[in-house]
């Protein structure tokens, strides 16, 4: 097992090493994205020109800031509020050179804003603003009778509804406030079912209802600036690559971070044409659905053929050697067995500490499963060899290296492709949760998509996925024509 | 002294035999499965090894095939002992003929014969010489050596399986139960043939076997074991009409279609 994590690292290590890029990489949400996108186009545009890896829609702070920590990434946006709290964790930092002071020691840069807060703020329906006159937080309070709907985290945080409604002396009765999941208060408040709701202040989702976001007057939220943060030796590195990123500073405001948030989630614009748009520039050439599609395409296959590659060269020696020493073969079942239990994000979140992101623990991970389907069916293809031919082939004198590749793995073969077929076949299916950590591949459309609730996107993982695993299977049964002895093929 | 020794004794000091086992005693667990086990094959003889199942015959077959160790005693092959060689070695000295023939079935007739030759290193053209010889010799059609096992009959496989043994030269040959899987009809051509492919290969063969029938029929003498011992080694004629045990004159009437004595002698 850890042969194959090692085999795996290094494999992989080497093909890093080769070229050099700029790796972006972003949050797990619209807006991450699109802030990762523009950040890798600033990067494209500027000169002298270096090449950027994206890897966006990599997780939360906890990963990226690792990613950034093992030089996986060089740069991504995060908020203020989030960098004190999760890296710092010294909450009580809010001056911008203090946190810039706080992420120096930990070897990172931090730009100066970006130009708009994504914090907690309470939105009404415009119509109910208008009727009462409410601009701020202060001017709700004053109106009695007002129907909440807040989300459990919203309600739970001290720096949410309790802390709110002291600062602010708001006179609800408990009963007005109701406790709701969070993507449900949007039908509540649109529907007239309650009047003010808990959201992020550039949720799209406040375009698309049409609400009001008040003013904080008595500035209670946290502060939740957007800001780049990269890697010292990046800054270094590529000065002049950090000056045109700082160059965005200071001009996305709250509004213009709406509005692209709502062209992405409402409107389904990709990412790269909306971070385009912002720039002025046209939408990359290479934006289309077909280029796109065969990127993804060559990512995934090299996800699952070089996974793959090392399942074999690992499975089925184990195999083999599960069938000759009894005890350590029930353990190798049993263990490889026991891998397959784990559930896929739980592996991933295991192999982030060791692998770090991007395509090493992707392949790890995916060598992992594949292991089981190898390892068996050579096993029980090996086992279910006549014993009298393995023994027939020592008495024509045939030594062990002999007898196990002219008659043991032939005469198991048709159990082994078995094997071999389930495992990719397993592999393309489960390589689509590389993307979740920046592998790429189909995956990448299929966790944006569902990140954007965006059947479509979804569509255009899946489909090719399982057209790829369509493939597959026919080329298995070509395979099977040429590896499996004629002998063995047609059964009287 | 009994008869058995002393047939053995005469055949140690006038013919040195071809393939020896001497004083053989073999035990799985504790439990004693082949004991004192002497038999003599000498040069060019066809002898036959005959039990019922659990006498030993099959750890005897093993053990001369240096497939499994034995406590105590010598195989030995034109007075060299099993020991003295390394497998590959002992394995061009016996030509193991398996029961059903024993193909391996993922590849053809053809490949089955040229296996050993082939890991050996034999040219091409030297192969293809040996199988044609071979091929003659068991009169086999040149179509069947291209199909795999599955496509062939029962006596195809036999022929094949012979020629395979044969392919090294081996001085001895060693067959197990070589017609036990075949159809009555078949076999009493395919014993014909057997007999007169035994004499133009010119090899000593030992048959081991539960059919006295076959037996009696390809083998010159007989050694009948019984419980891991020896009973009694001769011709048919020997054991029938000078049984060394009551278990001779059993084992010979629990056979049913025998040949009339007066036809083999």
């Amino acid at each position: 097992m850890r042969l194959c994590m090692l085999l795996c690292a290094l494999m992989i290590g080497n093909a890093m090493a080769a070229g050099k890029p700029i790796v972006v990489g972003s949050k797990i949400f619209t807006e991450g994205y699109i802030l990762g996108e523009l950040a890798a186009q600033t990067i494209e545009a500027s000169a002298p020109p270096v090449p950027v890896t994206r890897k966006l829609g990599m997780g939360s702070t906890g990963i990226l800031f690792q990613s950034l920590s093992s030089g996986a990434i060089d740069v991504y946006a995060d908020y203020t509020g989030t960098l004190t709290e999760a890296i710092i964790k010294n909450p009580a930092l809010k001056s911008l050179p203090e946190i810039q002071a706080a992420l120096g020691k930990l070897n990172l840069v931090m730009s100066e804003p970006l130009g708009f807060n994504n914090t907690y703020a309470l939105a009404v329906r415009e119509s109910f603003a208008r009727e009462n006159n409410i601009r701020t937080i202060s001017d709700l309070a004053r109106v009695s009778a007002v129907r909440m709907a807040f989300s459990y985290e919203f309600m739970d945080r001290a720096d949410g509804w309790p802390g709110l409604a002291a600062a602010y002396h708001f006179a609800v009765p408990p009963k007005n406030v109701n406790r709701m999941e969070h993507s449900l208060t949007y039908q509540a408040i649109d529907q007239n079912a309650v009047d003010v709701i808990d959201v992020y202040s550039t949720d799209a989702k406040i375009r698309k209802f049409n609400l009001r976001v008040l003013d904080d007057d008595r500035a209670y939220f946290p502060v939740y600036q957007a800001v780049w943060v990269a890697r010292k030796e990046f800054v270094e590195k590529y000065p002049a690559q950090w000056l045109a990123l700082g160059k965005v500073a200071g001009t996305i405001h709250v509004d213009t971070m709406l509005d692209m948030n709502a062209a992405a989630d409402i409107d389904k614009r990709s990412y790269a044409q909306i971070a385009a748009q912002f720039r002025g520039a046209r939408p990359l050439a290479n934006d289309s659905l077909a280029s796109r599609l065969l990127h993804r395409t060559l990512e995934h296959l090299w996800l699952v053929a070089i996974s793959l590659v090392f399942s074999i060269v690992i499975g089925v020696p184990l195999g083999i050697a599960a069938v000759r020493f009894q005890a350590t073969g029930q353990a190798i079942l049993l263990l490889s067995a026991m891998i397959q239990t784990v559930p896929s994000l739980a592996l991933l979140a295991f192999l982030i500490p060791l692998f770090g992101v991007g395509t090493r623990p992707a392949l790890v991970a995916l060598c992992l499963y594949s292991l089981l389907p190898v390892v068996l069916n050579t096993f029980t293809g090996i086992r279910s060899i006549d014993p009298r031919h393995l023994e027939n082939a020592r008495a024509f004198g045939l030594n062990s290296r002999q007898i196990l590749l002219r008659i043991t793995l032939p005469l198991a073969s048709p159990m082994l492709l078995a094997g071999v077929k389930t495992a990719t076949i397993v592999s393309i299916g489960t390589a689509t949760l590389a993307a979740l950590v920046g592998a790429g591949g189909y995956g990448a459309p299929i966790v944006s998509g569902l990140s954007l609730n965006d059947v479509p996107t979804i569509l255009t993982g899946a489909i090719p996925a399982a057209l790829m695993a369509w493939l597959a299977h026919a080329l298995f049964e070509v395979l099977g024509k040429v590896l499996i002895p004629a002998g063995l093929r047609v059964r009287p | 002294m009994s008869y058995t020794a002393r047939a053995e004794s005469t055949a140690e000091l006038f013919n040195t035999g071809m393939l020896e086992l001497e004083h053989v005693y073999k035990s799985f667990a504790g439990r004693t499965v082949l004991s004192d086990v002497t038999l003599v094959v000498p040069k060019g003889a066809t002898h036959a090894l005959i039990g019922s199942s659990g006498s030993g015959k099959t750890t005897l077959l093993r053990l001369t095939l240096g497939l499994i160790p034995f406590e105590k005693g010598y195989v030995k092959i034109n007075d060299q002992p099993l020991s003295s060689f390394a497998p590959s070695e002992w394995a061009d000295r016996i030509g193991y003929v398996p029961q059903d023939g024993g193909l391996f079935p993922h590849i053809s007739g053809k490949q089955n014969v040229a296996l050993v030759p082939g890991l050996r290193n034999w040219p091409a053209a030297r192969i293809d010489a040996r199988v044609e010889e071979l091929r003659v010799l068991v009169g086999l059609d040149k179509a069947i050596l291209a199909r795999f096992p599955h496509e062939m009959s029962g006596g195809q496989k036999q022929r094949v399986a012979i020629m395979r043994a044969a392919m090294m030269d081996p001085p001895v040959m060693l067959l197990d139960e070589p017609m036990a899987a075949l159809d009555p009809l078949i076999r009493s051509t395919l014993q014909e043939e057997l007999k007169s492919i035994f004499r133009s290969l010119g090899k000593t063969v030992l048959i081991v076997t539960h059919d006295l029938g076959e037996a009696v029929f390809l083998a010159e003498r007989i050694t009948l074991l019984h419980q891991g011992r020896i009973i009694q080694t001769g011709t048919y004629r020997e054991l029938f009409l000078t049984p060394a045990d009551p278990f001779v004159s059993l084992f010979i009437n629990a056979q049913r279609s025998l040949p009339d004595v007066s036809a083999v002698a």
